[in-house]
């Protein structure tokens, strides 16, 4: 099992508990917590509806491939610490991590 | 004005399948969608993607399934507007309905099947105070008349494929054209990128790479935009249109408007049929919701054919309706 935190919009942190031996992606694991995710593209990294930012531990994660930046280019405002929630896996590397949705 | 039995709206695989099936029973469609092009996310999102688990083919790529899919109505000739969104559904007299568009088409049928997947796609947004105010008055999101720009002062702004094609298109056409982009390198195609660097190196274009849109002013039209790069450095430049060309994003737009029972983003239907609580209106495929909804083209299919053997009685009310094959019928174009 894995620990993280979501920023919610009144500033509020919610954790979050999930296993790690799943195959889990970080946008299904927010999805399943009914936080309001698009996902179009249903996690192939090809529409850039799951954009999140990640506020601490960002070093920890899996590095963002060529094709998320892609897709993360395709957006008005991007952020050095925004990311593509359906390219990150969910391993024990996100542990403590706190994150915010970014809907525009 | 259009008249048609069914008018679809989305011309995703589901839309397009529901053709078919309305076809076998005599029913005629025309369908409806916001992108230039039929197919839906598979197109526009994934074309090249494979998919898997569509019945009978092991792989087939997205762009292909839609190939197909318009080879397999073809015999029931749907007819279309693309390029348009429904803005407005009306209930006429006889029970039947006015749907209008954006284009101010307006199409009579006597069934609606909404097919819309993720709703419409709508061109992403910068953050920027003030911009929906030159909506329309200099800033566009589509271009959909490149000769408007003639002798104009125009910025693209964007680093995909849509971005530096339309620069290099509009390169030649507008009095002078700005294309502003927030990192130093493109990732749209690299020829295309080539030739956009070859623009600005022979000062057809400038290209300001680094940086970013700022704010937009004008008085009642848009007459200059600030930007700032990475240095923090700002500057202003004329410009009489800004075209921001950051890919789409989906949103459920109007339909949230027309009286339907929505469960979060999706519309709930009966199981029995796909219809919704609107009498004569039918939601298919990703846009709808039930217990145990599955979004797979799959599913979207066979809700497609169920919504047929229903939607027969709006369209034929003195008729019974009899359950034909294909392997026994065969497929009678209209």
């Amino acid at each position: 099992m894995v620990k993280f935190h979501v920023k919610e919009a009144s500033g509020a942190l919610r954790e979050i508990e999930v296993p790690t031996d799943m195959n889990l992606n970080l946008m299904e694991v927010l999805k399943a917590s009914e936080y309001e995710i698009e996902a179009a593209c249903g996690g192939m990294a090809l529409c850039a509806t799951c954009h999140i930012e990640v506020l601490e531990g960002i070093g920890k994660l899996n590095p963002r491939t060529d094709a998320e930046l892609d897709m993360l280019d395709t957006l008005p405002v991007v952020l050095s610490n925004s990311r593509l929630a359906c390219q990150i896996k969910v391993t024990e590397d996100l542990n403590d991590v706190v994150l915010r949705l970014n809907n525009s | 004005m259009i008249r048609t039995d069914i008018c679809i709206i989305g011309a995703g695989p589901v839309g397009l399948f529901a053709v078919f099936e309305a076809g076998l029973l005599k029913m005629r469609c025309h369908l409806v969608d916001v992108l230039p092009q039929i197919g839906g996310q598979l197109t526009e999102i994934y074309p090249k993607k494979p998919i898997y688990d569509i019945p009978g083919y092991p792989e087939i790529k997205a762009h292909e399934l839609i190939d197909n899919l318009a080879k397999q109505i073809e015999p029931f000739k749907p007819t279309f507007s693309l390029g348009e969104r429904v803005t407005h559904v009306i209930r006429n007299e006889d029970g039947g309905f006015e749907v209008k568009t954006s284009d101010n088409t307006s199409i009579t049928c006597k069934v609606i099947v909404i097919a819309g997947g993720l709703g419409c796609f709508e061109p992403r947004k910068p953050e920027i105070a003030d911009l929906d105010r030159f909506e329309g008055k200099g800033v566009l999101y589509f271009v959909k008349n490149p000769d408007q720009f003639k002798d104009k002062r125009l910025v693209v702004t964007g680093g995909g494929d849509s971005a530096l094609d339309w620069t290099i298109h509009l390169a030649s056409i507008a009095k002078h054209l700005t294309l502003v982009h927030r990192n130093e390198t493109f990732r749209g195609a690299p020829d295309s990128a080539e030739k956009v660097f070859a623009l600005a190196e022979a000062g057809k274009i400038d290209l300001l790479l680094n940086t970013n849109l700022q704010a937009v002013s004008g008085n009642g039209h848009l007459k200059a935009i600030s930007l700032v790069d990475k240095k923090n450095e700002t500057k202003t430049i004329e410009a009489d249109f800004l075209i921001p060309l950051f890919g789409l994003s989906p949103k459920l737009g109007p339909i949230s408007e027309w009286g339907l029972k929505l469960d979060k983003n999706a519309i709930e239907v009966n199981t029995f049929d796909y219809s919704t609580n609107v009498e004569g209106i039918y939601a298919i495929g990703d846009i709808n919701t039930y217990p145990g909804k599955l979004k797979l083209i799959l599913s979207g299919f066979h809700e497609a054919a169920l919504m047929a053997q229903s939607a027969f009685k709006f369209v034929y009310p003195n008729q019974k309706l009899s359950f034909k094959y294909t392997t026994v019928n065969g497929v009678n174009a209209f």
